[in-house]
């Protein structure tokens, strides 16, 4: 395309954005509600002593045993744009994985 | 003791507790210092859960437990601001190996640090629609808003963050986000990849016109003008 | 700003969660102030400081610092005092507070209100990093007495009397949390009467109350800990009435940290404190 088409479909995609903009929102938008609760600092201690901070089983160490287990048990992408297989899904799982010390 | 010996001692749970430490009967303070672990552990992962609800969603409670504790260990925060503690977590996540069955898990995190960037940045106001309508527009440069932020997956992100988060099962492939704060809330947005070319040439002070020249060709040029637009993302029509 | 909100007035206010906003910007309630933690509003922009905007047209605020680590053995954190300073100057908080704790070590922050051991040493530190918030930020601060879990054997101050002496140095003011002074002297096995008829109540600027869990130590000794999670109890409005009784009206805080509550219940603890506020004569 030349710049001058270029400028053209622009011109035209301009006014298309600006015929449409604040209308409604796009399909492929993802509003984010809930990202206000993130992370806030607080002055209150935890609730006890017996769990996370005293535990050796999440400390170091066992890392191989862990398994993601959540909702991405329900996503299966398909193949990559390299042709490589990546599932999502956790059933091709290779359970060789190097052990941190 | 020093404040080395006691949060060294804090951060392991194996490691014996510090001499001088006691209870009122000048016992050593052993349950009682595990509150002080407890509490540090504690904080700090739910600050990662509150600002990572995808990933947690994604792995489950138990696996981001762990994947958590070992971040916060050995990341803790640089600064006290926990609203934007995280910023090296998606890097971690590559970096862990019983992450990776889930290969778009550091990209769903990169995009949940992202949202919250563009949630804290600096308010801006967009352009008046009249400086839209300036005859020469597209020799001219823009100002994109501090709220905007962008990147690129081989993985459809968008709509694996939102499937995270209850909404329907995530379908495409490789995308570019462009992320937008009209008011508050940012957006995400997906575009073929590709589209980020355009962005960092307009960040980087070019012409409308020279910009779009680095669009792929999937992309459909007026939604993506109209998610800037929607998006307050044009702060200013300024000269090349 | 408003003249009405450059000090905090001897009413009672809560601690500001942002799932509360509406319920404190729209009609009557009892709570007269509220206090922010200073960490959460230093971003650049969008919804926290927008909420923040409106609710300095709306109240007196008070700014409760939770990341300075005052205590902590280096010079204090010199990016994050610059963001305090810049918070500070723009909003021109009725009040500003800090921790008698560290949370800060070698760069990393730990989220915590770590402990002191009250010794010579410690004092000559806090003093310091005080002198130098104090400066920094043009005004007088309120340091808040600590929750204590365990003894350091090598203190040789006791808390009260650590707490006059960095009134005496430093000019600073006192943030006297009630429901502190029962867990610590709980845990500690001190008296708590005793602590608040020995406490310089003529510096203490305000007064916090919160709930607490209870747990025990490997010897079935109570430990109880500030999580900040529940109702104020029985014993801690008794501590209370205790201490406005001997130190006077004072502005009170009501915390719920965690497992935040519905409006309601929030308020049905401010109007509790209220009640017995409004009792004690100025």
């Amino acid at each position: 395309m030349s710049t001058q088409s270029k400028t053209l479909a622009l011109l035209g995609a301009m006014t298309t954005a600006l015929s449409f903009a604040g209308v409604a929102h796009a399909d492929g938008q993802e509003k984010c509600f809930g990202v206000a609760l993130a992370g806030e600092n607080g002055c209150a201690a935890g609730p006890g002593t017996t769990c996370a901070g005293t535990s050796k089983v999440d400390y170091q160490g066992n890392a191989w045993t862990l398994v993601p287990a959540g909702t991405c048990m329900d996503i299966e992408l398909p193949a990559m744009a390299d042709g490589s297989e990546r599932m999502g899904s956790l059933e091709a799982l290779d359970r060789d994985l190097p052990m941190e010390s | 003791m020093t404040q080395a010996t006691f949060i060294k001692a804090a951060l392991d749970p194996t490691a014996p507790l510090p001499a001088g430490l006691v209870t009122p009967e000048g016992a050593p303070a052993t349950k009682r210092f595990a509150v002080y672990r407890n509490n540090i552990v504690v904080g700090l992962k739910d600050a990662l859960a509150q600002g990572f609800p995808a990933v947690k969603s994604l792995v489950g409670d138990e696996f981001f437990s762990a994947l958590s504790d070992a971040f916060l260990r050995s990341h803790p925060p640089s600064a006290p601001r926990l609203p934007l503690y995280g910023a090296g977590f998606a890097e971690f996540i590559a970096g862990f190996a019983p992450a990776q069955p889930v290969p778009y898990l550091p990209d769903v995190a990169r995009l949940e640090y992202a949202l919250r960037e563009s949630y804290h940045a600096a308010d801006s106001a967009p352009v008046d629609a009249g400086d839209l309508s300036d005859p020469l527009l597209f020799t001219r440069a823009v100002k994109l808003a501090p709220s905007v932020r962008w990147m690129s997956s081989d993985f459809p992100i968008t709509s694996i963050h939102a499937f995270a988060l209850g909404g329907p099962k995530p379908e495409g492939g490789a995308e570019d986000i462009l992320i937008t704060r009209r008011a508050f809330d940012p957006v995400a947005t997906s575009f073929p990849r590709g589209t980020i070319n355009v962005l960092e040439k307009l960040a980087a002070g070019d012409a409308l016109e020279h910009a779009i020249e680095a669009a792929p060709k999937q992309l459909d040029l007026s939604l993506f003008l109209r998610a800037l637009l929607d998006g307050a993302a044009i702060t200013a029509i300024q000269e090349v | 700003m408003l003249d009405q909100h450059k000090f905090l007035p001897t009413a009672v206010g809560v601690g500001y969660k942002s799932a509360h906003f509406s319920n404190i910007m729209s009609g009557n309630t009892p709570v007269k102030w509220v206090e922010i933690h200073a960490e959460n509003y230093m971003g650049a922009g969008g919804r926290p400081l927008a909420q923040l905007r409106s609710l300095y047209e709306k109240l007196p605020i008070s700014v409760h610092g939770v990341g300075l680590s005052i205590g902590g053995e280096r010079d204090l954190d010199a990016d994050h005092l610059k963001r305090l300073k810049h918070l500070i100057d723009w909003l021109e908080p009725a009040s500003f507070s800090e921790h008698l704790a560290w949370s800060t070590h070698d760069g990393g922050f730990y989220n915590d209100l770590l402990p002191l051991p009250y010794t010579d040493a410690t004092l000559n530190r806090v003093c310091d990093h005080i002198d130098h918030v104090q400066e920094t930020l043009g005004r007088r601060m309120l340091l808040e007495n600590p929750s204590s879990y365990l003894a350091f054997a090598e203190s040789t101050y006791g808390e009260v009397d650590f707490l006059r002496e960095i009134v005496k140095r430093t000019g600073c003011g006192l943030l006297l949390d009630v429901n502190n002074v029962f867990v610590s002297a709980t845990n500690l096995r001190l008296d708590a009467f005793e602590y608040i008829d020995h406490f310089p109540h003529d510096a203490v600027g305000e007064l916090h109350l919160g709930g607490h869990s209870e747990d025990e130590d490997e010897n079935g000794a109570p430990l109880l800990i500030d999580s900040h999670g529940q109702k104020i109890v029985d014993p801690v409005w008794h501590l209370y009435t205790y201490t406005l009784a001997t130190g006077g009206p004072k502005p009170t805080l009501i915390e719920w940290d965690t497992d935040v509550p519905e409006w309601p219940e929030l308020e049905g603890e401010v109007i509790r404190a209220a009640e017995r506020l409004e009792k004690v004569p100025a």
